[in-house]
């Protein structure tokens, strides 16, 4: 059976930028995260938050570096895989990279030195700064790539000759109209990662009862932040959704399977699209909720699949993908919630008080990897046939690899990142049920170990 | 000023400079990735703790580099990435087994600390020997006939024994003891093969390609070059002293072989960039053919010239506070 090789290429493509966002999503949010736990030190001197952050610096630098050694092989596949895109977009996307690299990464990648071994070499103020760079550093590089994924999906500011972009006006590029949406969308995602991760593994720790005080802050912390975040997302992305009915209309009839354009549209929660058909199978529908959800109006018209014929994206992984970044959203609110009102009001630090929540928690440890894949997975797959939405199709900026070669690297990819997937949970499993001295001490032991290694820190 | 001239010229020096720092910085922790296996396991965590704090860094140099022959000469990056696609793929398994095996190697439990090393110097060495044959290809143009494909082969040797050389120097200035002693043997035997391969790729480049034949030997020019050659013979000569010379490490100066291999990196990439230029693809693209828009190549230029000091400005500080002997740096 031959492949095609156009798929193969989305495919190979697809896998390593899956791979690689699950973690710039963690350190991103992580990192914001540390500086706050030093901070906290810094402030009070209470040791509990330097535990923490040095446990939760290692978990960061595990993650970054898988970020960076994956990252690394994106720069290089838009070259390999889609040498069109930066022939025919290079003037755009091109600056937007560079920028990238000059304002975020070398930041990130030094930076990280002092926090992870700078501790006794540098003061304290300066061990803060660095932390605050890496922050700043992974932001900044948030900042330029979602600003070039989202110009591809709302172009503006440029011109075209001879089927070249060029640069009308950087700001109306950078600034582009989805921009600002998906960077607050994905800046807030990783906030929710990273609170999710944090409190799961807390969770866990509590649960394998290797957990100390600082175990406990760290799951405050993570509760505070998912409480707040996680329906501040919801309104985000409710706005976003809006942005996109305007520019993308395809994409909101694939993500709620919409086939004609009507009035009054309802809402599908569940269903089997069918493209062929041109219906969606055994649907469950609530009248006239997606208008007032997609229009903030009962009668609001919405555009139909059938207006866009062979110019929209697949319908059932966009519309599947939806649900699923919708489920896990809903899902993080409550518990969210559940956890705030739980380990606030209870302040009994002990997995007996609190079993339930425990599980539920360290269940959702990875839950924002699940909602953010699937957010992707709607807004790249729901941009297709088109890698410059309108503009320019992803099949005219294809390499002319062999199907032999792209399918021999794709499984090379697959089973490599299975591996070091596997051996990342691995480890996070490993450190977060190793009673580290850090994390498990009792406040006893804290005031022995605190005039034991009186000086350390 | 004629921007659309001088602002390709700023990209294709800003790209190579980029391509020579990581050479030599990445080059150095790649070596000691390769030279791992030959070292005890209490020397091995000294030998990872003396890149620990830079190789994230180190690694963010070829990004740089790779990156500016996107922005700048997009046409030639898909020209370059594509005829390299198989190679590129073998690198950067490479350096993602490599730099993911920092990490694991004490997070994993212990028991799989064996398997992590081992992936560590196995992904060094993929990742050094593709970049050889990256190099080789792009030299000979990109044709992939069988002279070229000999020509590849020959520099993928040839990079991992200067990076083994390189990572044997830098061990030299963040070492003491036995492992230090350990280095200067690993250097005394890795100068040779490196040697050797300067020589052969000198005979070979202008054999396999007629253009850079007659760049180097027509006079008057040929002359005005000697220099070049004579310098790295030097360095070259000067890099067996050092390392035979127990006056020269025993009170230490070991920092001067990473100076003549930086000396024998800079003249290898002048040597190159003379032989290539003007074309960032051998005989089928000019830098001018290849550049982007002259307005997007403004707007990046005054981003790098902003950024690009400040780079080299805290690079700098890093390096000065892990500056000293790296003894016992836990990276966990």
């Amino acid at each position: 059976m031959e492949f095609d090789p156009f798929l193969l290429a989305r495919l190979q493509f697809a896998a390593n930028i899956s791979f690689h966002i699950l973690f710039p999503t963690i350190t991103i949010g992580l990192c914001w995260v540390l500086f706050y736990f030093r901070l906290r030190y810094t402030l009070s001197g209470d040791k509990a938050w330097e535990y923490a952050y040095f446990f939760w610096v290692k978990i960061f630098a595990l993650s970054f570096a898988l970020g960076v050694v994956s990252g690394i092989t994106m720069s290089f596949q838009f070259g390999t895989n889609w040498p069109g895109f930066m022939e025919r977009a290079g003037n755009i996307a091109g600056p937007l990279l560079g920028y990238e690299v000059l304002t975020a990464f070398f930041l990130e990648a030094s930076f990280l030195g002092i926090m992870l071994f700078g501790k006794d070499r540098v003061s304290n103020r300066t061990h803060l700064i660095a932390t605050a760079l890496v922050a700043v550093g992974t932001s900044f590089s948030a900042f330029w790539i979602l600003s070039l994924n989202s110009w591809m999906q709302t172009p503006s500011g440029y011109r075209i000759e001879d089927g070249v972009f060029f640069v009308e006006s950087w700001w109306a590029v950078i600034f582009n109209p989805s921009f600002p949406y998906r960077f607050a969308h994905m800046l807030n995602a990783s906030l929710l990662t990273a609170a999710f991760l944090i409190m799961g593994v807390s969770a866990w720790r509590a649960l394998k009862q290797v957990d100390g005080p600082a175990t406990w802050k760290v799951m405050r912390t993570g509760a505070l932040m998912a409480a707040v975040l996680a329906p501040l997302q919801v309104w985000i992305g409710d706005m976003h959704g809006l942005n996109t009915l305007e520019h993308q209309p395809a994409k909101i009839a694939a993500m709620e399977g919409i086939w004609e354009t009507e009035k009054n549209a309802p809402l599908t929660l569940f269903g089997f699209p069918d493209e062929d058909a041109r219906t969606t199978h055994m649907a469950i529908k609530v009248p006239g909720l997606a208008s007032l959800i997609l229009t903030h109006e009962w009668e609001g018209e919405l555009k139909g699949l059938n207006e866009f014929e062979g110019e929209h994206p697949p319908v059932a992984p966009v519309f599947w993908a939806f649900r699923i970044m919708v489920g896990v959203g809903m899902l993080m609110v409550l518990v969210g919630w559940w956890a705030l009102w739980r380990l606030f009001r209870d302040r009994e630090e002990s997995s007996s008080a609190h079993p339930w929540l425990l599980r539920a928690m360290s269940i959702m440890t990875f839950s924002g990897w699940v909602a953010v894949l699937a957010g992707w997975y709607v807004t790249e797959i729901g941009r297709q046939p088109w890698i410059v939405d309108g503009l320019l199709k992803t099949s005219e900026v294809v390499a002319d690899h062999s199907s032999a070669t792209v399918a021999g690297t794709l499984f090379g990819y697959v089973l490599l990142y299975a591996f070091l997937l596997v051996a990342y949970i691995a480890a996070l499993r490993y450190l977060a049920t190793k009673p580290a001295r850090s994390l498990s001490l009792t406040p006893q032991q804290l005031a022995m170990d605190d005039a034991r290694t009186e000086g350390d820190a | 000023m004629d921007l659309g001239y001088w602002l390709p010229l700023f990209f294709a020096g800003a790209m190579g400079l980029a391509l020579l720092i990581y050479v030599v910085l990445d080059g150095y922790d790649l070596g000691i990735g390769m030279l791992l296996p030959f070292a005890s396991d209490p020397e091995k965590d000294v030998m990872v703790a003396a890149i620990g704090p830079f190789w994230d860094a180190n690694e963010t140099w070829i990004v740089l580099g790779v990156g500016i022959l996107l922005i700048a000469f997009p046409r030639a990056h898909g020209i370059v990435l594509t005829s390299l696609y198989l190679p590129v793929t073998i690198m950067l398994m490479g350096l993602i087994l490599r730099g993911v095996s920092f990490d694991f190697r004490v997070k994993a439990g212990d028991q799989h600390k064996a398997m992590w090393n081992r992936l560590f110097a196995l992904g060094s060495l993929v990742a050094s020997v593709s970049q050889g044959w990256m190099l080789g290809a792009y030299v000979t143009g990109l044709t992939g006939d069988a002279t070229s494909t000999l020509f590849a082969v020959l520099i993928g040797l040839a990079l991992p024994a200067l990076y083994i050389m390189l990572g044997a120097a830098w061990l030299l200035i963040k070492t003491e003891g036995e492992l230090f002693r350990k280095a200067a043997r690993w250097g005394q035997l890795a100068v040779w093969p490196m040697g050797a391969f300067l020589l052969l790729i000198s005979i070979a480049t202008p054999l396999v390609s007629q253009t850079i034949a007659d760049k180097w030997f027509t006079l008057p020019n040929a002359i005005g070059l000697m220099p070049i050659p004579i310098a790295t013979g030097l360095a070259w000569a000067g890099l067996i002293w050092i390392f035979n010379s127990h006056q020269i490490l025993d009170n230490g100066y070991g920092w001067l072989a990473f100076l003549a291999l930086i000396v024998i990196c800079v003249l290898a990439g002048i040597g190159l960039a003379y032989s290539l230029f003007p074309d960032v693809v051998l005989g089928q693209l000019s830098i001018w053919d290849a550049a982007s828009a002259t307005e997007s190549l403004l707007f990046t230029f005054w981003g790098a010239v902003i950024a690009l000091p400040m780079i080299l400005g805290y690079t700098v500080f890093i390096y000065r506070v892990f500056r000293g002997k790296a003894t016992h740096l836990s990276y966990e």
